[in-house]
């Protein structure tokens, strides 16, 4: 009798077995037999270890973990804490007439132009910002430091990986902040700000140990998406990061792609490995952080009023705006490139320019965008709807997917596309889904839909439980109770998550183009190609376009919230 | 005169006679399943997995396909790889699958070693060159250019279609005096430090440059068209490590980074940040300068014992969709009229792969009459081309190399 009183949530569990969870599992499934010798394609029909013992012997393995976990702790962690700040400053109520306030309307606005923008995109930017040859060099040259050619120093690529880990915080910041400002909303932070004020704490130490520590539960998936892109992440490491040896994920990827198909076999066995690391990360910094919010509770306890911040407070309000400066300067320049013919060092501005590569696009991009636009809001459509039938369910039946399911609803995110699309790809074949709109637009939903359920989760979770019991008590039903008070309370982060669901969408190149068998071309697969050419004229154009479709719907993201509440109001 | 009188024996005669008319009829059949192939394939759209990174090869493969529609009604849909290695994954996802008719992939640019590994697992179509009508105009004799890639055997599966030889590029009006061999590329670098590099190891194009090095050093370069075994590689490569040890401190940023590509490379030779880039195309840099990419002194060069060079080929899958269109498409890109398009520098500038002495004087007119550029080396100037070593000295060359340097 269970069974059928609870049939709602049995169906949602169904549709997300079969919508995600096969998909994932055939797919990990083939790189995990693969790993262990097992590829029939190639005749390979035998279990054996030797995968494992040839990727130990690889030169530089252990230099290229250290480059993934360097890169990947330290931008995680930079970028939370310079969002985190620019949370404190946003909501700040100094209106003293510095600079930087006047700043603080056009912050939020600003951050958006970063985060729609390809990853790939921002890295060529700031990589030629950087550069010895790049914008910045060319701007003081050869007046005030007398190069007449570029010098030989390596301010991008470097081995630490320095210059990759400054492209992931350019980039995360902005998510972050955004997805932290999302959610203070439902933090009366004004209101608590000034009691602790009038308990005697600082500013700073109220956000320290007020704010933050109800802040963190609910931006805690966010960052794990973070942390695991700045592990997983081949578009930025490949043009920021050192490359003899590069880091595990780049490294993993010219395994795939070298021309030697038995390479297949010990490139799987890189890709699990890549998985499984990413996995011992995500954990380590979960201990990591209950330890600091243990910490943290203590001091709290111990009740000190001091201000021990001010350092850094210091030090971080000179970090935030020049890391968006950067941000910004290398779209700018992306822009610039976009219509430039040549562009010689020391040259400040481009020698000459043109707009031939606008004009040749003009008559190819309509079919490509189209493509890119239908896929992204079908599949970022299905995985809104997805998500919240499924937290609808569960706050209704009760009862969480166990642990594991969440795990594997998340592993898209934890293999290497590529390692995981081959098997997808022989599963869909076995099926009968090939090359058409239908496959390609089920396997971005898969990468779309952890994103927009990790985005959205925390906040649904948090939602104030009284006004659901106050409109029941006043005879709404469930289902009223569902869009009159759910949906519109929860509308700024459903759009956001929709919104973050269309950028990544936008972003895929290789579930297009393998699904899609090569026959459904999307500005990114487009780009992606002509990006491996160099042309930063070309890189300039299509980056800007690809930003177009996720800055519209960001855009719209934070704007339709408030011009709703607006309309309300009349 | 016995033996001639034998040959008017009636018996004989007749052999002749239907020999001649067998040769007669086997050439009419020929042509009777060329219009096959054509009947076939009209109406059709080909899908051409190609390497993308090249605006001007997008623009040629885009051409093909306009003349193909006019001429044929085949259609050519370029699918643009940022690698290769994503059809080849592609044809293996498919055969898995146990899809071994209609599959995404008509044809593959492809050579050397994605064309080995798709050969050793049967992934090719084929033999079908020979079937072509265009292949009379190929120099397909057993150890021609044509008919081996990177020393396997093309064995009819794939068709040639561009030239590709390794060169050289730098502005000169930096570098007056560009080093002549190998060796001289080490004095270049100490007197030039940091404004010399090469791409990557795992990329293509960075071990070509170890390639074109081991074969100027190496004591004896026939060992290389064998098989790599660990005591000749040992040998062959000794003086190889002694040159690359002498020479990386000297490289930029002291060999401990490089550029991820030849695109990348040219890119950092146009601003300025090192002096000498490379290519496997001998109009590289007339094309670099004609798209702005490369300063307008930009010149190519290549060492003066000769340098690498290879065919560019294209090569059908078995489970091709439209195997006779794209054959028809094959055949297209080896017509005379096509090859001395491509060869056009303001088009693609890349050098044919006929066999002059097989093509009409009409044809080599046309090819005569191409307009030049100074940045387009001649094929005297190109010099002798160096055989491509068997591919195994790849694999252990990249191998050697990590163990080396990649810390």
């Amino acid at each position: 009798m269970m069974f059928f009183r609870n049939w709602p949530k049995w169906a949602m569990l169904a549709i997300l077995v079969m919508s995600i969870l096969i998909p994932v599992v055939a797919g990990l499934g083939e790189t995990t037999w693969a790993a262990f010798g097992i590829l029939p394609a190639l005749g390979k029909h035998s279990f054996s270890l030797e995968a494992w013992q040839q990727l130990f012997e690889l030169p530089g393995l252990a230099t290229s973990v250290r480059l993934s976990l360097v890169s990947g702790f330290l931008s995680t962690s930079v970028a939370l804490i310079l969002a985190l700040f620019g949370c404190a400053w946003v909501h700040s109520s100094s209106h003293r007439p510095s600079l930087l306030n006047k700043l603080k309307p056009f912050a939020t606005p600003l951050l958006v132009p970063i985060l729609a923008a390809p990853h790939a995109a921002v890295a060529i930017g700031l990589a030629f910002l950087l550069a010895p040859s790049g914008w910045l060099a060319r701007l003081f040259s050869p007046w005030l430091t007398t190069w007449q050619l570029p010098p030989d120093l390596a301010t991008v690529q470097d081995l630490w990986g320095l210059s990759l880990v400054l492209g992931l915080v350019i980039k995360e910041l902005p998510f972050l902040w955004l997805i932290s400002l999302v959610a203070l909303k439902q933090i009366e932070v004004s209101k608590q700000l000034s009691i602790s004020h009038s308990l005697g704490y600082s500013t700073a130490n109220a956000w320290y140990k007020v704010i933050i520590p109800q802040l963190y539960p609910l931006i805690r998936l966010p960052v794990l998406v973070v942390l695991v892109y700045a592990l997983s992440t081949v578009d930025m490491a490949v043009i920021l990061g050192p490359n003899s040896p590069p880091t595990l994920a780049l490294a993993t990827m010219r395994w795939y792609n070298d021309a030697n198909v038995a390479l297949l076999l010990p490139a799987s066995a890189a890709a699990l490995s890549l998985g499984l690391l990413m996995i011992a990360s995500v954990l380590f910094w979960e201990i990591t952080i209950k330890v600091i919010m243990a910490m943290t509770k203590m001091m709290t306890r111990i009740g000190g009023r001091g201000h021990p911040w001010k350092f850094a407070s210091g030090a971080l309000a000179t970090t935030l705006p020049s890391i968006l400066i950067l941000g910004l300067l290398s779209l700018v320049v992306l822009a610039i490139w976009s219509v430039t013919w040549r562009w010689s060092f020391p040259d400040a501005l481009p020698t000459s320019y043109s707009y031939a590569y606008w004009l040749k696009l003009i008559s190819k991009w309509p079919l490509a965008l189209q493509h890119s636009i239908t896929l992204a809001l079908g599949s970022s459509a299905i995985a809104v709807v997805l998500s919240v039938a499924w937290l609808e369910v569960q706050d209704r039946y009760g009862g969480h997917l166990s642990r594991l399911t969440l795990w594997l609803i998340y592993l898209p995110l934890l293999v290497p596309q590529i390692a995981f699309l081959y098997g997808l790809k022989v599963g869909f074949l076995r099926i009968g889904l090939n090359g058409g709109m239908g496959a390609v637009i089920w396997a971005h939903l898969l990468f779309v839909f952890p994103y927009v359920m990790l985005s959205l989760v925390d906040s649904w979770r948090a939602l104030d439980q009284r006004y659901l019991q106050v409109a029941a008590s006043l005879g709404t039903s469930s289902w009223g109770c569902f869009w009159r008070i759910k949906l519109s309370l929860l509308l700024q982060p459903l759009l956001l998550a929709w919104a973050i669901g269309m950028a990544v969408s936008i972003g895929q190149y290789l579930p297009t183009l393998m699904m899609g068998a090569g026959k459904i071309e999307s500005l990114t697969t487009e780009a992606v190609s002509l990006a491996s050419g160099a042309d930063r004229r070309l890189v300039g154009v299509y980056g800007l376009l690809q930003a177009a479709v996720p800055l519209l719907a960001y855009g719209m993201a934070l704007l339709l919230p408030k011009l709703i509440r607006l309309n309300r109001l009349k | 005169m016995a033996p001639i009188l034998n040959y008017l024996q009636p018996k004989k005669l007749t052999a002749i006679l239907s020999v001649l008319s067998l040769g007669l009829f086997s050439q009419l059949s020929h042509a009777d399943e060329w219009q096959k192939t054509l009947d076939q394939a009209a109406g059709d759209t080909v899908y051409w997995h190609a390497w993308g990174g090249d605006v001007r090869t997008n623009d040629f493969i885009s051409w093909v396909g306009d003349q193909t529609q006019a001429l044929y009604d085949v259609k050519v849909k370029q699918v643009k790889l940022s690698s290769t290695s994503e059809a080849v994954t592609q044809v293996l996802a498919e055969k898995a699958a146990g899809q071994n008719t209609e599959g995404a992939v008509d044809m593959i640019w492809i050579n050397g070693p994605n064309f080995l590994a798709m050969k050793q697992q049967g992934l090719l179509h084929g033999p079908f060159v020979d079937q072509l009508p265009n292949a009379k105009y190929l120099d397909l004799s057993p150890n021609s250019a044509a008919a081996v890639d990177f020393t396997e055997a093309v064995d009819g599966l794939e068709v040639p279609w561009r030239l590709a030889r390794f060169v050289f590029i730098v502005d000169s009006d930096r570098v007056k005096n560009p080093p002549s061999s190998m060796a001289q590329m080490l004095t270049f670098a100490q007197q030039n430090p940091g404004r010399l590099t090469h791409p990557v190891i795992s990329n293509f194009m960075g071990t070509t440059f170890l390639k074109q090095a081991l074969i100027e050093l190496t004591p004896d370069p026939s060992v290389l068209q064998q098989s790599a075994t660990q005591e000749n590689f040992a040998t062959a490569s000794a003086p190889l490590w002694q040159w690359y040890d002498a020479i990386r401190p000297y490289l930029w940023r002291q060999g401990t980074s490089f550029p991820e590509n030849e695109a990348i490379q040219q890119q950092m030779l146009s601003d300025g940040a090192i002096d000498i880039a490379m290519a496997f195309d001998p109009a590289a840099a007339a094309a670099g300068i004609a798209s702005g990419l490369l300063p307008p002194s930009a010149r190519v060069f290549v060492p003066n014992q000769g340098s690498l060079g290879n065919i560019s080929f294209v090569a059908i899958p078995y489970n091709a969709s439209h195997i006779a269109a794209a054959e028809v498409v094959a055949n297209f890109l080896i017509q005379p009229e096509t090859q001395a398009h491509m060869q056009n520098i303001d088009v693609l500038g890349s050098f044919s792969v006929l066999d002059t002495t097989k093509i009409t004087h009409q044809h080599s007119m046309a090819f005569a009459a191409l307009p030049t550029s100074k940045a387009l080396p001649t094929l005297v100037e190109l010099g002798p081309t160096l055989l491509e070593p068997h591919a195994s000295w790849t694999t252990q060359l990249k191998e050697e190399w990590s163990k080396r340097y990649s810390q």
